[in-house]
C-alpha cells in the first residue's frame, strides 16, 4: 500500500524535510497475529521503513493506515511504562525498544504474550497480575517520615524499584506459561516487589510465610529465563529470588527456628507481624 | 430509524455501578484523590483508560519540586512561591501557589512514608537537584525515574484500600441531575465495549493533559484532554487555555522518537546547549541563568537557533552532558543514557544529544477553588494537569508532580466533605444513558458511506494544523487561519466511521478522542487570539512585549447558551499583604 506524503512547512517545526524524514526507500514487512480468544492467524503487512524504526512505530503506522482496529497497548514509546510487551519471533520484547533493523533479512512475527489469556491481536489479559499485587502485604512501618537512611542502606533497593511492570518475566516463566500455576505462584515480578519490601530498612512486616505459602516461591527452580527478558536489567533470579529463597529456608527449614515457632507461635523480632496477626 | 435501533440494543447492554466518589484518571492526581476519599470510609471507584500504573505520571523523570531545604537550607516555601509566580508571569492563582508551596514538602514525606525511595544526601536525607527557574536545589528525585517511583507507590497504596479500580475503561460523559448536580458518568470498557453507568454524587476529574493536539509531543495516546471537555460540557469554567508548554528538549532523531522527552534533569546536572557552530547560545538569551532559565525562554532560544540556520543536521541543537562522565551519568541519568543508546545509537557519555522543543504540558485547565478543588458544578472536583491556575503562563519543572500530591489529596478530601454534607441521591434518567450509548456507538454502527473519514487521519490533520498555527511563536493571521482549519475539521466529525467490532478496537476508541481534541484546539486558538501580547508561553510575534493590562487578567472559558465557546476577561484579585510583601522584600534584596 502507499501513503500520501504530507508537505507541511510549519513554523515551529524543525525546518527540515518533513514526512520524508529518514525514509530508506525500503519497506518493513511484519507478520502480526490477528485474532482473539477463539483463535486467529498471522497477517502480513508492509509499511515504509524509516531510519531507526522500532517495531511499535511500524505497528502504529499499520494501525493508522491499514488496520484501524488492530489492538495494541502502548504509552511512553521510550521503555518507561511497560505497556507495549509482545512476543517478537517468540521472545517477549518491548516493541518500543526493538529496532526493525535488528532482524536483518529474518521475517518478523509479532504476537501477544501467551502466558495470559489473549483478548485481541497483540493485547492479552494481564489483570491477574494486579490481583497478585493486591495480595502482597504493603510497605509497613511505625517510623514517621522523613526517614534518615543512607545511600548504603538503600543502594540495593534501586534495582528492584526499576521494575516497569511489563510482565514479560511472567510471560516466560514456565511455572506460569507451561504449568499454569497462577493460583499458587506469584511469578518473578512479584518476587522483585517482595524483595525491596523485605529489604527496605524501615519496613517491619513479615512476608516470609506468604512467600512460601501464597506466593509459592518454592516452585521456582532458578532457570533464569525471567532475568534474560527483563528490559530494565533486573537480576531477578540472583538478586531477588535467591535471597528470598534463602530467607524462607532459614525461617522454615532451620530446625532451631522451627522449634521456636512451635513454641512462640510466630516469628521473633518482627515488630509488626504479618497480616491478621499472621 | 437508526436511533431507536441503538436504544434497543443498548438496553440489554449496560450495567450500573454505584460509588460515593468516582475518580476519573489513575495518574498521580487521581490515585492520591482516591486514597484520601477511601481513607474517609467512602466507596470509591477509579477509572483509567490504560492499565494501572501506565498514566503519564509514570513517564516523569526529573523530580518533585518541594522546598524541603535538604541541600540548600536557605530554601523556603516563600522562595518557592516567588519562583513559581515569576515563572508564571503573575497569571497564577496566588492562593493555589501558596497552598502548593507550603504543602509540597508534606506530599513528598507522605510518599516516603508509603515506601517511595529517593536518592539520599550524605547525611541520609532526601536529595534534591537543581532545575530551571528554581532559585535553590529543590527537586526530590530518584535518578531520572521519579514518576515511576511516585505512581508505583500510589498504585500500591490504592490497591491496599477498598477502592475499586476499573482499568482500561473510558468515560464519555458526565451526568447531572435536574438541580444541576453531578449524578454520575457513562463509560465503556476497552476490552469488549461494554457500557457501565456509574452512579456517583461526586466526581474527581484527574484526566491529565492534551499534548496530543500537536504532532510533536512528549505525551502518549492518552493525552487527549477528555476530562477538560467533559467538564466543559457539564458547565465548568476553564482558565488560561492559551498557555501550552513547549519543553525545550525533545528528541529529534530518529523520526519515530521525535518529541520523546529529554528530561530537564540533564540541564539540572550541568548539561550545556550549543548550536551547530559550537556556540553556547544561551548567553544571548539569558546570560544569568543560562541553560537553567525557565522553559519558555529556553524553548524559544532552541527554536530560534534552528530557525535562523544554526541547527544540527537533524534540525535541533546540541545538548551536551559528556563532562559528567560515564559513571556519574549512570548514577544520575541512567534512563536517558539507555533511551539514547537504544533508540538513537547515541552514547550520551561520549557525544552530545540533538534536541528540539516538544509539546509537553498544559498550564490551563478546569478552574477550581484552591482549598477544595471544587468547580462551579456541584459535585465536580478537579486536580492535576487537567486543573488550571497553579502555573500561570509557564510551569516550572517539578511543579506538576508536587501539584498532583497536594491537590490530589485536597480534591479527595473536598469530594468526601461534599458527600458527607449531601443528603440527595444520584439520579440519571434511562433515556439520557441510552442516548449517550447510541452516540458512542454511532461511528461503529452507522452504515458506510462515501463521506466516511478515518479518525486517525482526521487526528493527524488536526495535529498538523495546530503545529503550524498555534505553535510556540504565534501571530494573529496564522491563528485565524488555524481556527478556520479546526472549525472545518469540527464540521467533519460526524463523518467519522470505523470498522471492526466492539472488541478492543482502537479505531473506535480514537473516534471518541477526536471530538475532545477538536474542541480543545478551538478553545486554545480563540484564547490565543485574545491574548495580544508576549507573556510566558504565549508569544505573539505581532505584538512587541507584555501588555500591562493583560497581565492583570485571566481568560476564562465557559460554554455559552448557544453551545459555543464563551470567553470572559476576569480580573486577577490583588494579592493579600503577606504574599505581596514577599516580592517587595525580593526587590529590596537586588
Ligand atoms: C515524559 C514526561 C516527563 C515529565 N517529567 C516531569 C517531572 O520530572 N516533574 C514534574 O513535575 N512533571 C513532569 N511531567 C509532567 C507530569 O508528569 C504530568 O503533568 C502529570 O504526571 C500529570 O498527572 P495527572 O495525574 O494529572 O494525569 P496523568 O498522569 O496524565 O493521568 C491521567 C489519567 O486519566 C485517565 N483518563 C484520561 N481520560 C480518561 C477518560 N476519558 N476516561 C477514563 N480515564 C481517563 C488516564 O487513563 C490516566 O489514568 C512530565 C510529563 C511527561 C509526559
Ligand atoms: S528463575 Fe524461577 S521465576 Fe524465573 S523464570 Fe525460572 S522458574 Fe520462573
Ligand atoms: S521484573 Fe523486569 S521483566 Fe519483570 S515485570 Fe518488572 S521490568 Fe518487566
Ligand atoms: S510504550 Fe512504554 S514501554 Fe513501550
Amino acid at each position: 500500500m502507499t501513503e500520501e506524503n504530507h508537505n507541511v512547512t510549519s513554523k515551529a517545526h524543525a525546518p527540515v524535510g518533513e514526512e520524508d524524514l529518514g525514509g530508506t526507500g525500503r519497506t518493513a514487512k511484519l507478520k502480526i497475529f490477528r485474532g482473539d480468544a477463539e483463535g486467529g492467524e498471522e497477517v502480513e503487512y508492509e509499511t515504509p521503513l524509516v531510519e531507526g524504526m522500532v517495531v511499535l512505530d511500524a505497528v502504529l503506522r499499520i494501525q493508522a493506515h491499514q488496520a484501524n482496529d488492530l489492538a495494541v497497548r502502548w504509552n511512553c514509546k521510550a521503555a518507561h511504562c511497560g505497556s507495549c510487551s509482545a512476543e517478537i519471533n517468540g521472545v517477549p520484547r518491548l516493541m518500543c525498544k526493538t529496532r526493525i533493523e535488528e532482524y536483518g533479512d529474518e521475517e518478523i512475527h509479532v504476537g501477544p504474550m501467551r502466558a495470559f489469556p489473549v483478548i485481541k491481536d497483540l493485547v492479552s489479559d494481564v489483570s491477574w497480575n494486579y490481583e497478585v499485587s493486591k495480595g502482597i502485604t504493603p510497605f509497613t512501618t511505625s517510623e514517621k517520615a522523613p526517614f534518615t537512611m543512607y545511600e548504603e542502606d538503600v543502594e540495593r533497593l534501586y534495582e528492584p524499584k526499576k521494575c516497569i511492570e511489563c510482565f514479560m518475566c511472567q510471560d516466560v516463566c514456565h511455572v506460569l506459561r507451561t504449568h499454569h500455576k497462577h493460583a499458587e505462584f506469584a511469578g518473578p515480578r512479584f518476587f522483585v516487589r517482595n524483595q525491596w519490601l523485605e529489604m527496605h530498612p524501615m519496613d517491619e512486616a513479615d512476608r516470609l510465610h506468604d512467600l512460601k505459602e501464597d506466593n509459592g516461591i518454592g516452585y521456582c527452580n532458578i532457570t533464569k529465563c525471567c532475568t534474560e527478558v527483563c528490559p530494565v536489567g533486573i537480576h531477578i533470579t540472583d538478586n531477588s529470588i535467591i535471597p528470598l529463597k534463602e530467607r524462607v529456608a532459614a525461617e522454615y527449614y532451620d530446625p532451631a527456628k522451627w522449634l521456636m515457632r512451635k513454641i512462640r507461635g510466630r516469628r521473633n523480632g518482627s515488630r509488626n507481624g504479618s497480616r491478621n496477626g499472621g | 430509524m437508526e436511533g431507536n435501533e441503538h436504544l434497543r440494543r443498548a438496553r440489554e447492554n449496560y450495567e450500573t455501578r454505584e460509588h460515593d466518589v468516582l475518580v476519573i484518571g489513575a495518574g498521580g492526581a487521581g490515585l492520591r484523590a482516591a486514597i484520601s476519599a477511601a481513607d474517609r470510609g467512602l466507596s470509591v471507584g477509579v477509572v483509567t483508560k490504560s492499565l494501572l500504573g501506565k498514566a503519564h505520571t509514570v513517564m516523569a523523570e526529573g523530580g518533585i519540586a518541594a522546598a524541603i531545604g535538604n541541600v540548600d537550607p536557605d530554601d523556603s516555601w516563600q522562595q518557592h512561591f516567588i519562583d513559581t509566580l515569576n515563572s508564571g508571569k503573575f497569571l497564577n492563582n496566588w492562593r493555589k501557589a501558596e497552598i502548593y508551596t507550603k504543602e509540597a514538602p508534606a506530599g513528598v514525606y507522605e510518599l516516603e512514608q508509603w515506601g517511595a525511595l529517593f536518592n539520599r544526601t550524605e547525611v541520609g536525607k532526601i536529595h534534591q537537584r537543581p532545575f530551571g527557574g528554581h532559585t535553590y536545589r529543590r527537586l526530590a528525585h530518584i535518578g531520572d525515574r521519579t514518576g515511576l517511583e511516585m505512581i508505583r507507590t500510589l498504585q500500591e497504596k490504592t490497591l491496599a484500600t477498598d477502592a475499586k479500580v476499573y482499568m482500561e475503561t473510558t468515560v464519555t460523559r458526565l451526568f447531572k441531575d435536574a438541580q444541576g448536580r453531578i449524578a454520575g458518568a457513562l463509560a465503556y470498557t476497552r476490552e469488549n465495549g461494554k457500557f457501565i453507568h456509574f452512579k456517583a454524587k461526586a466526581v474527581v476529574m484527574a484526566t491529565g493533559g492534551w499534548g496530543r493536539i500537536y504532532k510533536v509531543t512528549s505525551n502518549s495516546w492518552e493525552g487527549t484532554g477528555d476530562g477538560c471537555i467533559l467538564a466543559y460540557d457539564a458547565g465548568a469554567e476553564l482558565v488560561d487555555m492559551e498557555m501550552v508548554q513547549f519543553h525545550p528538549t525533545g528528541m529529534v532523531w530518529p523520526p519515530g522518537a521525535r518529541g520523546i522527552l529529554v528530561t530537564e534533569g540533564v540541564r539540572g546536572e550541568g548539561g550545556v546547549l550549543r548550536n551547530a557552530s559550537g556556540e553556547r547560545f544561551m548567553e544571548k538569551y539569558d546570560p544569568d541563568r543560562m541553560e537553567l532559565s525557565t522553559r519558555d525562554v529556553v524553548a524559544r532560544a532552541n527554536y530560534t537557533e534552528v530557525q535562523e540556520g544554526r541547527g544540527t543536521p537533524h534540525g535541533g541543537v546540541y545538548l551536551d552532558i559528556t563532562h559528567l562522565g560515564y559513571n556519574e551519568i549512570m548514577k544520575r541519568l541512567p534512563t536517558m543514557h539507555e533511551q539514547f543508546l537504544k533508540l538513537a545509537d547515541v552514547d550520551i557519555a561520549r557525544e552530545p544529544m540533538e534536541v528540539f522543543p516538544t509539546v509537553h504540558y498544559n498550564m490551563g485547565g478546569i478552574k477550581v477553588e484552591p482549598e477544595t478543588c471544587a468547580t462551579h458544578v456541584p459535585g465536580l472536583f478537579a486536580a492535576g494537569e487537567v486543573a488550571g491556575g497553579l502555573h500561570g503562563a509557564n510551569r516550572l519543572g517539578g511543579n506538576s508532580l508536587g501539584d498532583l500530591l497536594v491537590f490530589g489529596r485536597r480534591a479527595g478530601d473536598g469530594a468526601a466533605d461534599y458527600i458527607e454534607q449531601s443528603t440527595h441521591s444520584a439520579q440519571t434518567g434511562e433515556e439520557e444513558i441510552l442516548t449517550e450509548i447510541g452516540r458512542v456507538l454511532e461511528p461503529l454502527e452507522k452504515p458506510a458511506s462515501d463521506k466516511d473519514e478515518s479518525p486517525y487521519l482526521l487526528q493527524e490533520e488536526l495535529q498538523e494544523a495546530m503545529m503550524e498555527h498555534a505553535n510556540l511563536m504565534r501571530d494573529g493571521d496564522s491563528l485565524k487561519e488555524g481556527l478556520g482549519k479546526i472549525l472545518a475539521i469540527k464540521d467533519r466529525l460526524p463523518n467519522i466511521k470505523v470498522g471492526g467490532t466492539r472488541l478492543f478496537n482502537p479505531g473506535w476508541h480514537a473516534a471518541q478522542d477526536v471530538r475532545y481534541l477538536t474542541q480543545i484546539s478551538e478553545i486554545i486558538i480563540r484564547c490565543a487570539l485574545e491574548r495580544k501580547e508576549r507573556r510566558g508561553a504565549q508569544w505573539r510575534l505581532d505584538y512587541d512585549g507584555p501588555d500591562e493590562e493583560l497581565g492583570k487578567i485571566n481568560f476564562v472559558v465557559k460554554r455559552n447558551e448557544q453551545g459555543e465557546v464563551g470567553i470572559e476577561k476576569r480580573e486577577i484579585p490583588p494579592m493579600p499583604e503577606h504574599l505581596a510583601a514577599l516580592f517587595k522584600e525580593e526587590k529590596a534584596k537586588v
